[in-house]
């Protein structure tokens, strides 16, 4: 039984391995493209032009409301074709290129993450103490100041709750680019299953992979949480 | 891109996933409300020996992905099969649909746990002091008092947690179950028409707009109290102004 797991000719650890780190490397580089997309998002619904709040609406109410993997079939095939249109276009007699299922998934993964996160750090921006801000001003803070000194550390202690939550999704949500073939976790997982023809043994062990990645993302969310709220009274 | 050709051709294809999503979905978290509210009690007042088996299986169901426990029951079912149909269940475990219907199920159930676990933390103990004072059997006492105010506090939440499961269920397609995802997908790939998804989105977007509308109305039914006071701090405003 755990021959079947080790690492090297035999088992099928380092393939399991090397798929674990594709699923990271997803979960990594989704991760700061989801952020931009939610603080674009958030500025964009709390702006004073009201095109700019009907973007920011749209984006997050549209998004928020498509199942995940429709949103990642509609960035692989969509720019796919987009691509090969281009490609056409640009050599009529190139023939047709792939497009990464790698970037597709960075793309949909921080365009589902970005559209949640605009609605938490919004309601970050929202809770912020207008007094305090008003404070800063009065002692002669510049806006660039107030910004990054009074407003940022208090929206980073309301979202990091909200936000932790969506890191665990995000991790969980990269299993869905096995669909579009991307040699992550669970797709070597399927390759293994197809040798082994051992489903259950299999795919109880991912999962508990997965498990161990949320568990292990709760502890240090919990940290952090303990570190942003380090300046705060509690009742 | 062809948006009205697409849907003028395929429309009954459309509907019929989309009945297959409001089924899985509407089964789904039916399956688990009833399950939800006794397990969340046990897993509140058990036994040690319940509360801890009840927390893994809620801690693995959130921290899993539900595609990883939708290939775990459907696949992995495969491997039990000598045994599954000896006590003939293979039957059932044969069916995508069955399997993926059990995992939204399931799935649906550790949720609710923590959402009705959530409830029934939130109401206040004088409501349930009082309910002793006046010598309210337990059943009594669950039944008038703790279960409807459980129930308002976790309505907001329930609703969420629905149109959560309706967005998941469309993993059912992986499995090759023809819900809205699935027949999408089998239109796309005849057509490679994008207005497939197009439409798709737009279903979905339909039927969570729908739900919520259609919530909201049921919890202002559920808790008349909370809305019959902002009604009248409308009323009062109003005749302040006028």
């Amino acid at each position: 039984m755990l021959e079947l797991f080790s690492f090297g000719e035999k088992g099928w650890g380092d393939e399991l391995a090397f798929g674990l780190l594709v699923t990271i490397q997803l979960a990594f580089a989704s991760l700061p493209v989801g952020l931009a997309l939610g603080f674009a998002a958030a500025g964009a619904s709390l702006s004073s032009l009201l095109p700019f709040r009907l973007l920011g609406r749209a984006y997050t109410t549209i998004m928020r409301g498509m199942p995940e993997i429709l949103t990642l079939f509609v960035v692989y095939n969509g720019i796919g074709i987009l691509l090969n249109i281009l490609a056409a276009w640009w050599d009529p007699e190139g023939g047709s290129i792939e497009f990464s299922p790698f970037l597709a998934g960075v793309i949909a993964l921080g365009l589902v993450f970005g559209a949640f996160a605009g609605e938490v750090l919004r309601g970050a921006f929202q809770a912020l103490d207008k007094g305090q801000v008003e404070a800063a001003l009065a002692v002669g803070m510049s806006g660039t100041q107030v910004f990054f000194r009074v407003k940022v550390p208090q929206v980073w202690r309301f979202a990091l709750p909200g936000l932790g939550n969506l890191w665990i999704n995000l991790l969980k949500d990269t299993a869905l680019v096995s669909i579009i073939a991307l040699d992550d976790l669970m797709r070597m997982t399927k390759v293994a299953v197809g040798y082994t023809k051992l489903p259950f043994d299999f795919y109880l062990v991912t999962c508990l992979i997965y498990w161990l990645m949320s568990i292990g993302s709760e502890v240090v969310l919990a940290r952090m949480e303990k570190h942003a709220n380090r300046g705060v009274k509690r009742s | 891109m062809d948006f009205e050709g697409i849907i003028l051709t395929y429309w009954p294809k459309f509907l019929e996933g989309t009945l297959v999503t409001l089924q899985l979905t509407f089964f789904g978290v039916t399956i688990a409300a009833l399950l939800s509210p006794p397990l969340a009690m046990l897993r509140l007042k058990g036994p040690r020996a319940v509360q801890i088996p009840l927390r893994i299986y809620v801690s693995f169901v959130r921290g899993t992905p539900m595609l990883a426990q939708l290939f775990l029951i459907y696949y992995g079912s495969g491997q039990f099969r000598p045994l599954l149909q000896e006590v003939g269940l293979w039957g059932f475990f044969r069916e995508p649909y069955n399997c993926a219907l059990l995992t939204f199920a399931l799935n649906s159930t550790a949720y609710q746990i923590e959402i009705i676990r959530g409830g029934l933390m939130g109401v206040p103990h004088g409501e349930i002091e009082a309910a002793d004072g006046i010598g309210m059997s337990t059943w009594t006492k669950y039944r008038r008092v703790i279960l409807p105010h459980t129930y308002r506090i976790a309505w907001p939440a329930l609703g969420n947690e629905i149109i959560l499961l309706m967005k998941a269920s469309a993993l059912a397609s992986v499995v090759t179950v023809f819900d809205l995802m699935g027949q999408t997908r089998l239109i796309f790939s005849k057509t490679f028409d994008l207005s497939a998804y197009a439409w798709a989105a737009l279903i979905y977007l339909i039927i969570t707009t729908v739900f919520v509308t259609l919530w909201r109305i049921s919890e202002r039914t559920i808790s008349p109290q909370i809305f019959a006071s902002k009604r009248k701090d409308r009323a009062v405003i109003a005749g302040m102004r006028g």
